[in-house]
């Protein structure tokens, strides 16, 4: 076994994970506030991170530029919900995921047709310095981390500890129960959505500067934010951020040290021990499974 | 009670919103129901073997593939639809039948009819076999692991030891077959009329396996697995075996379709296949036999009509379709006719 | 004769397109016990959802002589109609504390919040000992105290209760019944009460109506109905 090969592996994990905790918690957020996997939610944050890099480009600051992206990115999400998603509120959930997939193909196209499918750079507010191990995780990945751990530490306060988390958890956990409790489920779930949509918007322009910007950049990382998300179990904000490590570094320890397959076919074994993990433990390594009565 | 996070396992057929047909014996215009449905039968199965007289051979292959199409998404409603079992990784089962058709012609110069039955048991075998693990998976957990299926199949289709079979990147060029016993017919024409016929036994059998003793057992396992547990119906088996049959149906659609497109690429077979079945099950109607032959239609002409409105915005065209789509008729096409039906029968009475 | 808390006239309810209720004539006095009895089926459970708005509805419903048919749930629930649904409606994640707190959703008087809920620990001390934990975890009895509580802190005018004996041992149900009477007198809650255990309810509450099959057959002083005897054999079945 080569150690100084399996810790650089390790190390280059980690920071591809971050992407994948970032867009993970994304995902669980989503799937707090609606109770279903959003397949839409890696374009939303690819279009947020295109409105953020044209807001930069007519020459707002960096800074600036992230903060309105993220408003404008809520009130986007909030309209999504109220426009497309209120009126079928009724309609099964397996048509619901047929808006989701339509909702993906419009953002990915539309964003194709305002910007282009020419790769853009994106600028890192972090650097890119070197931070540990000769280059594997760089200042920017660094930042990226912190800026997730700290987004975990808001949302857990937020939920836990404010009034409106806590009705936002009963909106989704009853809904019939927390409208008799006299809650607005349908803004609940809205703004669940406007949420998801800003957090989406911070994960877009942290990943843009690494994996570059165009309509396409968030196809291959959401596949891995929803498996990360899976395996640290859906009803989970901090087991989403560790699944995403876990399965950055699967992903490259996999690819280097499995022989023979391990390079061609990494996505697919760091799917094939998703599964496996999901055999052993159906509701993911930190969900919580609920018991369902007949 | 709460329900469970897996919120994907619930079908439309569970939803309050379904309504149900009125009985074959309801009367609409003075005609039963049940002679409405034959007469429905009558007409469809008469264009169906008319229409390919009357149209260019373009369209009728690309009927032929929709045709396809219909069978794979039939395929996959028999697990969603009266199983209850979800599914994003049947572009893998649909891209074994394939390749396993290919390879027999291109390498032992099978007969393309002969592929077929071989392509279905290979795809029930695997079926089977991947539905037996993913019998501790429900819901979105269930999704999840047929998504891996879905994404692990192209890489496989395109690893370098296997080559020499899969042909890696390129894939497998299949000659089209001609028109046996010198009828005079083009090849596309034959081909439309051979899917046609395996397509119509194919349904056939699904309409009287979903009547059946098994079917009910299958649905029974869909809408309360634990009750039909407890009524005796070996959960675990019945679920395994649909996996498996399922997966045959959507086999035989690959095998069909290596032969209709005559060739098989890995990246024909990627998790927008999934999605282009999924689609086309929701918008025909989950857990509808004919709404499958509606599905199949909309899978392969929508990308199409979205693309002659525009060629830059053909993706935010194709997505607004489908939003109007499921505005207009939240349970499928199927859904539309049962509320329809009951509606005209109603006023009937 | 004291005050109509809630009045109906001519109350149809529909799921879809299947009509559930037909002409229903409902009051509920303030301070009182009022109970709606009635076969399996024979459409209290709707009833109770129609007037919270929970199912399609027709005719008329005056709350404290507003009329509120045909408004959204929360709105109806924010004017001081509670409603403890039948299974409870308990969040099952959350803790015990957490789900009083959704009951008092609606307000945002936070030190009467929490007086409130130590006033409910006091009509149920078991919620007390068990405030830090998972309320799925909590026994039937329990979770119906629980729905109770958390339907006390939204300091409601009228309590819609939907079979709150359902699965309960009797002993639990006694006790539980003494408390919606103490309730009643000591909050001033008045109570529309849905019962398949007809006895009970008639000993708790004043007045009766008895429905079939959507329709009312029978309504009075709960007493009279209890002495009926043709009343009490062909439809309460004691």
């Amino acid at each position: 076994m080569n150690w100084e090969l399996l810790l650089h592996q390790v190390l280059a994990g980690l920071a591809t994970g971050g992407i994948y905790a970032c867009i993970a918690l994304a995902v669980v957020m989503i799937y707090q506030a609606i109770d279903h996997l959003n397949f839409a939610q890696g374009e939303m944050a690819m279009f947020s991170t295109f409105i953020a890099w044209q807001l930069m480009n007519w020459g707002c600051p960096y800074w600036v530029a992230f903060v309105l992206t993220i408003a404008i990115s809520f009130v986007g999400g909030l309209a999504i919900e109220r426009i497309v998603f209120k009126p079928i509120h009724d309609a099964p959930i397996l048509s619901h995921i047929v808006v989701f997939i339509a909702l993906f193909s419009i953002l990915n196209s539309s964003a194709g047709w305002i910007w282009d499918y020419t790769i853009k750079d994106f600028p890192t507010p972090f650097g890119t310095r070197s931070l540990i191990g000769n280059g594997l995780i760089s200042a920017h990945d660094g930042g990226m981390i912190g800026v997730t751990l700290v987004l975990l530490a808001l949302l857990y306060l937020f939920f836990r500890h404010t009034r409106i988390g806590l009705a936002m958890r009963a909106a989704a956990a009853n809904p019939e129960s927390a409208r008799l409790a006299g809650i607005r489920v349908g803004w609940m779930v809205a703004l669940g959505w406007g949420m998801a949509a800003a957090i989406g918007a911070v994960a877009g322009m942290l990943i843009a500067p690494v994996v570059f910007l165009e309509p396409n950049m968030m196809i291959g990382i959401l596949l891995y934010g929803f498996a990360a998300a899976v395996v640290g179990g859906l009803t989970s904000p901090g087991g989403a951020v560790i699944g995403g490590f876990a399965v950055g570094v699967i992903e490259n320890v996999a690819g280097t040290f499995i022989p023979y397959f391990g390079r061609e076919l990494k996505l697919t074994i760091a799917l094939v021990l998703i599964v496996a993990v999901l055999l052993v433990k159906p509701s993911g390594l930190f969900g919580r499974s609920v018991v369902s009565r007949v | 009670m709460e329900a469970t996070p897996a919120a994907i396992e619930a079908t439309g057929a569970a939803t309050p919103s379904v309504v149900r047909l009125p009985p074959a014996q309801a009367v609409i215009g003075g005609i039963t129901l049940a002679r409405w449905r034959q007469l429905a039968i009558i007409a469809c199965v008469i264009v169906a073997l008319v229409i390919p007289f009357v149209v260019k051979n373009f369209f009728i292959f690309q009927l032929t593939l929709a045709l396809v199409y219909a069978l794979a998404i039939l395929g996959l409603n028999l697990l969603t639809g009266f199983n209850g079992q979800f599914s994003l990784g049947h572009s893998a089962f649909y891209a074994i039948g394939a390749y396993t058709a290919a390879i027999m012609m291109d390498h032992w110069d099978v007969a393309y009819y002969w592929t077929l039955p071989v392509a279905g048991v290979v795809c029930l075998i695997s079926g089977f076999l991947f539905g037996l693990p993913a019998l501790r998976l429900e819901g979105i957990y269930l999704a999840l692991a047929t998504f891996a299926l879905a994404i692990a199949a192209p890489q496989i289709l395109k690893f370098s030891p296997l080559e020499h079979w899969t042909g890696g990147v390129q894939g497998i060029v299949v000659i089209k077959p001609d028109a046996p016993f010198g009828l005079p017919l083009s090849s596309d024409q034959w081909i439309y009329f051979f899917t046609l016929a395996v397509a119509a036994v194919l349904y056939v059998c699904a309409v009287n396996l979903v009547n059946s003793r098994t079917g009910r057992a299958m649905k029974a396992i869909r809408d309360n697995a634990i009750a039909a547990g407890a009524m005796g119906v070996n959960v675990s088996l019945y679920k395994s075996l649909t996996f498996g049959v399922s997966a045959l149906y959507t086999g035989i659609a690959g095998a069909l379709g290596a032969v209709v497109a005559g060739f098989v690429a890995p990246d024909s077979f990627t998790f927008t296949l999934s999605i282009q079945l999924f689609v086309g099950l929701v918008v025909g109607g989950v857990g509808s036999i004919p709404g499958t032959l509606f599905g199949g239609l909309f899978a392969l002409f929508a990308p199409n009509v979205a693309e002659s409105v525009s060629k830059g915005l053909a993706g935010a065209v194709y997505g607004v379709i489908l939003i109007l789509v499921i505005y207009v008729m939240p349970s499928g096409a199927a859904g539309l006719v049962r509320l329809i039906v009951s509606k005209l029968a109603r006023s009937a009475r | 004769m004291s005050a109509t808390l809630l009045e109906a006239k001519g109350l149809c309810a529909y799921y879809g397109a299947t009509q559930a209720l037909f002409g229903l004539d409902l009051a509920v006095e303030a301070g009182g016990i009022t109970t709606l009895l009635g076969a399996n089926g024979a459409g209290k459970t709707t009833a109770l959802r129609a007037l919270s708005g929970m199912v399609r509805v027709a005719g008329e419903i005056r709350f404290d002589g507003r009329p509120i048919a045909g408004r959204p749930v929360e709105q109806i629930v924010r004017l001081g109609i509670a409603h403890v649904p039948q299974g409870r409606g308990t969040f099952v994640r959350q803790t015990v504390e957490e789900n009083l707190q959704i009951g008092a959703m609606t307000r945002h008087d936070h030190t009467e919040i929490a007086t409130d809920i130590d006033r409910v620990y006091g009509y149920f001390p078991r919620l007390r000992e068990r405030r830090r934990q998972q309320a799925g975890t909590l026994s039937g009895g329990e979770q119906q105290m629980l729905a109770v509580g958390r339907a006390m802190m939204l300091r409601p005018r009228l309590m819609l209760l939907d079979e709150p004996s359902f699965g309960l041992a009797p002993l639990i149900v006694q006790e539980l019944f003494d408390i919606l009477r103490a309730l009643n007198r000591e909050a001033n809650v008045s109570i529309l009460l849905v019962e398949q255990n007809a006895s009970l309810a008639l000993d708790l509450a004043d007045h009766a109506y008895l429905i079939e099959t959507g329709r009312l057959v029978i309504k009075g002083p709960s007493r009279d109905i209890r002495d009926d005897e043709t009343v009490r054999r062909s439809y309460l079945g004691y």
